[in-house]
């Protein structure tokens, strides 16, 4: 490899005393305060600055609106169109999940249920939001399409308990979802 | 009998108004500054959050005051914090060194002149604690004690990065002291005097220093003498320079080299923890505070409001009570704040140095300056009362020492080597 010989810059009277470019420094940062100041900081706009400096303010602004289509938030699980519960207990999501956060307990569906040939459908569906990473791979491995990571973020609580997401809340959360999986229905 | 008891009640509430009433909330005060202003400088937000919370007692709104409070739940946190002593240091030094650096900064306070005389119940006052004839000395005298606090605290802790933080602030602050003590020479040659109180009612009178625009130093005043305006240049110097080493004394941002994070973790302070690690934060923040106070007292007109209006200013009384110079330690206190912004600013602007550019700075650079600007700064007092020939002998002689100690300072600065990739 050849050598290369780097020599120093050479500086001229003025960058020797190197005041001058502390004062270019001073006009830099203040010329920042102001803009933040002013709310015009570069980028305020686009991420929707409270008016000072770059910042949404979390309780008041919220980014909801800006949130992006592939956000990973909590997952949650879905019923569909007839408000049939999707999940059939297979337990995919359960095996895959990296922290294992997921624990269910599988039961039978009566076969008086209208559903019944469906055959199983969770009893009880704990999802520990304490330990959850948000990866997303319960609903990369869902066959049924079941369950989701929805767009909420706040999962907050003031114990551990309150941090588990059941069954209940869970569908509270993910709600409807129509189409995709169909083949349970008689009609089809 | 009662005349020394009122006397002395006089003493003990000045003591008490000026330390920890004023310059004592000054330190938490300037800590949410330098949050907020880094904050704003950074395009952030900063701590607006903590303030009154009305909503716990069934109130609809919390009060935030824009994060005024921020600070005394900080003093709070680390007050309930665990007092760790680690095993491995020498307790008696290690729990000597905080006080070390906070009681010296404390105790500079007493020679600031906080404003002029205040008239109450016919009885008129100097707002200042001791208004002694020796105040810079005195501030410099006390203040560099404060290296002793954390010399102790980096050699008590018994650990490396402690020890070279104390170290590094050893030879900082003896170097960096020459050039304090040298450059402000200039500013008491021109004014002829140690007590800061006077040196501040003669700017008021006759211009700051900084700003000779009224008085006797505007030449429009005194017949055409340019001299105070010849002035201003070892006035502007010496201000460079002693701002500069009072940055350095304070251990502020481009000299942080005792504690800076990136290699000493926490430099002296590493093993300190809850209010131990407070009161060195406090000790640095007061030393600002004074430090500042110091400058502006003695290069921007202290308590002075400057172009004349200070006589209306102090004259200003409701009644009988002359209280005009309260006036003038709010003007004072504002300029201290703006300066302690100023503070911030160049610690968000100029980068830490490297170790052996501080030493070069200060010993190469501020200490050569500083002996020439006290030549010259004679010299431009002197001249008046010299006839031309001894000016421009003088001058000559200035030139040629300057030359002198720049070709020294040159030559014995090794050649640069070539870098090689």
């Amino acid at each position: 490899m050849p050598t290369i010989k780097l020599t120093r810059p050479k500086l001229d009277a003025g960058e020797k005393i190197y005041l001058g470019a502390i004062f270019k420094g001073f006009f830099l940062t203040l010329s920042h305060a102001i803009k933040s100041l002013r709310g015009k900081s570069a980028g305020a706009e686009g991420l929707a600055s409270s008016g000072l400096g770059i910042t949404m303010q979390f309780p008041e602004q919220r980014w909801d609106d800006h949130m992006p289509e592939y956000y990973r938030g909590a997952p949650t699980l879905v019923t569909d169109e007839q408000g049939r519960e999707r999940c059939v207990s297979c337990q995919l999501c359960e095996f895959i999940c990296p922290p294992k956060a997921i624990k269910i307990t599988p039961s039978e569906i009566p076969s008086n249920d209208p559903w019944a040939k469906v055959e199983k459908r969770p009893l009880e569906f704990d999802i520990d939001m304490i330990r959850c990473i948000y990866c997303g791979m319960c609903e990369e491995v869902c066959p049924e399409q079941a369950i989701y990571l929805r767009k909420d973020y706040l999962i907050t609580g003031t114990s551990r308990d309150q941090m588990v997401h059941n069954k209940e809340k869970l569908y509270e959360i993910g709600g409807v979802r129509v189409g995709l999986v169909n083949k349970w229905n008689e009609l089809k | 009998m009662p005349e020394i008891l009122i006397t002395l009640a006089i003493i003990v509430i000045k003591v008490v108004t000026f330390t920890f009433l004023v310059v004592l909330p000054l330190v938490p005060l300037s800590v949410y500054f330098e949050r907020r202003f880094s904050a704003i400088i950074q395009d952030r937000v900063g701590p607006n959050r903590v303030g009154i919370p009305l909503t716990l007692l069934g109130m609809k709104k919390d009060f935030h005051f824009f994060g005024l409070i921020q600070p005394i739940a900080d003093g709070l946190k680390l007050f309930l914090k665990e007092d760790f002593t680690p095993n491995h240091v020498r307790k008696a030094f290690y729990w000597l060194a905080p006080a070390l650096t906070v009681v010296p900064a404390l105790i500079t306070v007493c020679v600031v002149p906080f404003g002029p005389d205040v008239t109450l119940f016919g009885h008129t006052e100097k707002l200042v604690i001791a208004d002694i004839d020796v105040g810079p000395l005195f501030i410099f005298a006390i203040s560099s004690l404060t290296v002793y606090g954390i010399t102790l605290a980096g050699w008590a802790s018994n650990s490396k990065f402690p020890f070279i933080g104390g170290v590094r602030s050893t030879a900082q602050m003896i170097s960096y002291e020459i050039c304090l003590g040298l450059s402000i020479i200039p500013v008491l040659l021109y004014f002829g005097e140690l007590n800061l109180s006077n040196i501040v009612e003669e700017q008021a009178k006759n211009g700051w220093l900084l700003l000779p625009l009224w008085g006797d130093s505007a030449p429009w005043n005194n017949g055409g003498n340019y001299s105070a305006w010849l002035f201003l240049i070892p006035a502007f110097i010496a201000f460079l320079i002693f701002t500069i080493s009072i940055f350095a004394e304070t251990n502020r941002m481009p000299f942080d080299l005792p504690e800076c994070e990136t290699e000493l973790v926490g430099g002296y302070h590493t093993e300190y923890s809850s209010m131990k690690f407070a009161m060195f934060f406090m000790g640095e923040y007061a030393a600002m505070v004074i430090g500042s106070a110091l400058i502006i007292t003695l290069f921007l007109g202290g308590w002075s409001f400057g172009f004349g209006f200070d006589d209306a200013i102090a004259n200003f009384a409701i009644g009988d009570f002359k209280i005009g110079g309260l006036l003038h330690v709010g003007i004072f206190l504002g300029k201290l704040l703006a300066f302690i912004l100023f503070f911030i600013l160049v610690r968000w602007t100029v980068p830490r140095f490297r170790y052996d550019q501080l030493m070069k700075l200060g010993w190469v650079i501020f200490f050569e300056a500083a002996l020439i600007n006290v030549f010259l700064a004679a010299l431009i007092i002197a001249a008046p009362q010299f006839t031309s020939a001894i000016i421009a002998s003088g001058s000559v002689l200035l030139v040629v020492v300057t030359a002198a100690v720049i070709w020294v300072a040159k030559v014995s600065e090794p050649p640069a080597k070539i870098l090689r990739a």
